[in-house]
Parts: structure tokens; C-alpha cells; sequence
């Protein structure tokens, strides 16, 4: 709306509002950015840094599809970020793997995979089941326990606090507005603009994007959306700097690019993120160390929990208002995976003002009540 | 650079990266390490560059030695014991050593 301050006001300064502003400026519009402080809970310092392809979009093929264009779309998304912020976030994408410790494990596996490839509409790319001394062929290190694994060449990871850091260094560079600790307490339309009342005054653009994690839940139905979030706890364990040993990703696993390793993938109910149990993390380190051995004599440096943004299904929520045009909602849990898509897809889809239905239809929280009414 | 004031308590023997250096009961790895004229415990896991104790009170963590194979011990901490076997850490550690 000619006039406003802003065109638009992404809500949300985590991965998602990050890259979603970045790309809106790359598209010539104003933005505002309004970040909670830094005492609240804040998702997108708590990740694993993957961006993962492999198991993903079993209950919705076209998860898949849209993960693999964001699989695709991260080296050249990457190489962007360095060239406008001189930040190397160290993509790399050598394949990854999910470990089995037992052949239970990994006829499980196989089964998830067989039943995820076989779903109409799943686009195809390769996952392959491999046994100990294949597995043992890429990673030399693995334990005798080690019974066989699944490996995706599509898999990757990044580092995503450096990631985090260049989003921001961009986005203050393309002049995009950040306001931290601009709580959004309620949001209206008057006038043909979005109008977010903060703590700190009052917010006006033209149009919106509500990027706010498990918030959303509250913020989504001012504009007459919905996102179903059911908040989960993740708690990681960190070691010391270490020799490079591990050159792909394990999904509950990984040496970063400084050295240390990430020991992860735990899921719990609690949506306390300062709070730390020893029984969880310790069963994760034993695990690690039964999938590595060699790491049973380094050192812990720290361990802590993050919240997860999840939807109620697992799946991305994207959504356009029908009652308030101009109101956006995006919502996943795969924040570092789906960057690019969000920088360099759906970001133009909101600065066009409309979503592009061929590409997120299936995202559309329309599909919770479609289930309900089954 | 260090001499002992005093030269009191038993002799106690222990091994600095394969090299035997003598200390006295009740010193602890850094004090007898320092005595013994060690130039440097580590080198950083970054950049490489040498460090040597500091604080010498347990807060700095620039004393990080391996001892008896446990590595990251605060040698300002621990008290020489006989046989022990200290290592110096250059750089990042090497997992499974």
C-alpha cells in the first residue's frame, strides 16, 4: 500500500523471517523484521545443522519434492550469501546416513524408505540400504556394532550459527529494518495495511509474514489463519575440537566444520528449553559412541535443549489469508533445510503477494481439517 | 624460568610426553611441569599457538594436558602421583587416542 512505512513485516527473526527478509529485499521491497528479545525462546539458535533430504515426506510425497529443490538450490544460495557477506556458512553436501544397530533397525528403515518411495506422486531419487563393510567404506571409523545403514547422496549439512549470523549481516545490509524485542501483542488491518501493536509502538506495512515458530499458533489467527504447532523438545551433546575423522553427516551425528562433534535427535514433550535431563543425554552419547567408538574417551564441553517448530503433522504450513489478503503464515521444522526455498522461493511469492499454488498447495493447513472430517 | 624455594616432601616421578621429570609429593602436574622448565602444556585447537598455565587456580583452562589418557585435565588441579604419564595436546584432538 503506497503510504506504509513498509511493504512488508515478517514476524519472526529466526531462519525463516531471516531468509524470507533477505529475499524480500533482493526483491526491492521494505521490510521490517520484529524479533522477540534475548530471553525468549529462540528455535533457530538450537539446530543440528542439517539439510537433510532422506526419509523425508512420508505422509506427504510432496515434502519430498520440495525438499530436494531446497537440497539443490542451498550450494548456490550459499554462494550468494558469501558474496554479500563474505561469510563461508561451509555447505557441504557428500550424502548422509542413518545408522542401524541392529538388523531390526534397519529392516525398519528399509521399510520406512520402501513405504515413503512407493507413495503416488513421490518424486525419485536414490536412497540405498548398505551393510557393515560398505558403510565401513565411507566411514572407516564406525563400531563392530554397526549393522548396516541408508545412505542419501542428497544429504548435507551447514554450519547454521554461521549461517544464522550471515543472514542477518545480509539483511542489515540490504537495509531491511530489525527490531528486537518487539514482542507482537495483537495485529489489525485498517486501511488496506497491516498494523502490528508491540510493546515498543506500532508497526504498519502492506503486507505480512508470520515466520515466528511455534508463536505462530497465537499470531495466525489475528489475520484469520491457522498453525497447528506441537512444540518438541530436542537436547544435543557437544565435545571438544577433534581431528577430522567423520566427512559425511550421520542424521543423529556430526563433526562440524570447526571440529567438534554434534550428538543429537532426541524428542520430548517438555517445552521448557533451559531445562536438561542426563538420562537423555546420556543415552544419546551412548549411542553415539556404540556408532563410533573412538569417541568414547573425548570430552562433553557442553549440552543443551532447544524447542522445535513443529506443525501438528511434522509438515510445512504455508498459507495466504483469505480473510485478511496480504497475511502470510510459514511454519516447518527444518529451518537450515528449507532456507533456500524460503530465501529464494517463497520469499518472491510474497512480494508478488500470492503464492504459488503449483509449487505449496499441499502445505496449506487446510489439510488438518480435511483429516478431521475423516 | 621456575626454581623451587623449598625442596621438601618425597620425590615423586612422573612422565611429561615420554621424558621423566622428578616432582614433589603434593605438587601439583602444573607446579612440577613449570619446575621441570615445560615450556608450553598445549597449542590451541584453532590457530595452534603455544599456551602455559595462567591462573593457576582451575579458571582459565590454558593447562589442559592428557593425563593417564584422559585428556582436557586441568593440570593446575591434580596431584602428581607416581608413574603417572602426562601429554602434552597440540592442537585439536585426535578421537581415539
Amino acid at each position: 500500500m503506497a503510504g506504509s512505512e513498509y511493504d512488508v513485516a515478517v514476524v519472526g527473526g529466526g531462519l525463516v523471517g531471516a531468509a524470507t527478509s533477505w529475499g524480500l529485499a533482493r526483491e526491492g521491497r521494505r521490510v521490517a523484521l520484529l524479533d522477540e528479545g534475548d530471553r525468549d525462546v529462540r528455535a533457530s539458535r538450537g539446530n543440528f545443522a542439517l539439510v537433510w533430504v532422506q526419509s523425508k515426506g512420508l505422509g506427504l510425497a510432496a515434502y519430498a519434492g520440495w525438499t530436494i529443490r531446497s537440497s539443490n538450490a542451498w550450494g548456490g544460495f550459499s554462494d550468494l550469501l558469501k558474496q554479500e557477506t563474505g561469510l563461508d556458512v561451509c555447505f557441504q553436501r557428500p550424502g548422509g546416513f542413518h545408522l542401524a544397530l541392529s538388523e531390526k533397525e534397519l529392516e525398519a528403515r528399509a521399510n520406512i524408505l520402501k513405504r515413503l518411495h512407493n507413495q503416488p506422486g513421490i518424486v525419485e531419487y536414490k536412497t540405498e540400504m548398505l551393510d557393515h563393510s560398505q558403510v565401513a567404506k565411507m566411514l572407516p571409523d564406525i563400531g563392530p556394532e554397526v549393522v548396516g545403514a541408508s545412505y542419501c547422496p542428497l544429504d548435507g549439512h551447514v554450519n547454521s550459527l554461521r549461517l544464522f549470523r550471515a543472514l542477518h549481516t545480509a539483511i542489515n545490509a540490504r537495509g531491511v529494518t530489525y527490531l528486537p524485542s518487539h514482542r507482537v501483542e495483537n495485529i489489525t488491518k485498517d486501511g488496506g495495511e497491516f498494523r502490528l501493536h508491540t510493546g515498543k509502538g506500532e508497526i504498519r506495512a502492506g503486507k505480512l509474514a508470520l515466520a515466528a515458530g511455534n508463536a505462530n499458533m497465537r499470531l495466525a489467527p489475528m489475520v484469520g489463519l491457522e498453525a497447528p504447532m506441537r512444540p518438541e523438545r530436542g537436547q544435543i551433546v557437544v565435545t571438544e575440537r577433534l581431528r577430522p575423522f567423520l566427512n559425511y553427516p550421520v542424521v543423529t551425528l556430526r563433526q562440524t566444520d570447526e571440529g567438534t562433534v554434534m550428538i543429537g535427535d532426541s524428542k520430548e514433550e517438555s517445552t521448557d528449553p533451559s531445562g536438561l535431563t542426563i538420562g537423555v543425554s546420556s543415552t544419546e552419547a551412548e549411542r553415539a559412541v556404540r556408532q563410533f567408538p573412538l569417541l568414547a574417551n573425548v570430552n562433553v564441553v557442553r549440552t543443551w535443549s532447544a524447542i522445535r517448530v513443529m506443525t501438528q503433522d511434522g509438515f510445512p504450513i504455508y498459507d495466504e489469508s483469505e480473510t485478511h489478503p496480504g497475511a502470510f503464515v510459514l511454519c516447518c521444522h527444518s529451518g537450515v533445510t528449507l532456507c533456500a526455498n524460503h530465501a529464494l522461493t517463497v520469499a518472491p511469492m510474497i512480494a508478488r503477494g500470492a503464492l504459488d499454488k503449483s509449487l505449496v498447495a499441499p502445505f496449506s493447513a487446510r489439510r488438518f481439517h480435511v483429516q478431521a472430517a475423516g | 624460568m621456575f626454581k623451587r624455594l623449598v625442596d621438601a616432601g618425597e620425590t615423586v616421578s612422573l612422565k611429561v610426553d615420554g621424558k621423566s621429570i622428578r616432582a614433589c609429593a603434593g605438587d601439583t602436574v602444573a607446579g612440577a611441569m613449570l619446575a621441570a622448565g615445560v615450556d608450553h602444556f598445549r597449542t590451541t585447537p584453532v590457530t595452534e599457538s603455544p599456551r602455559a598455565p595462567y591462573c593457576l587456580m582451575g579458571v582459565c583452562f590454558d593447562c589442559l594436558v592428557t593425563i593417564d589418557g584422559v585428556g582436557s585435565r586441568q593440570a593446575c588441579l591434580v596431584p602428581v602421583r607416581e608413574g603417572m604419564s602426562v601429554e602434552t595436546q597440540l592442537g585439536k584432538r585426535e578421537a581415539g587416542r
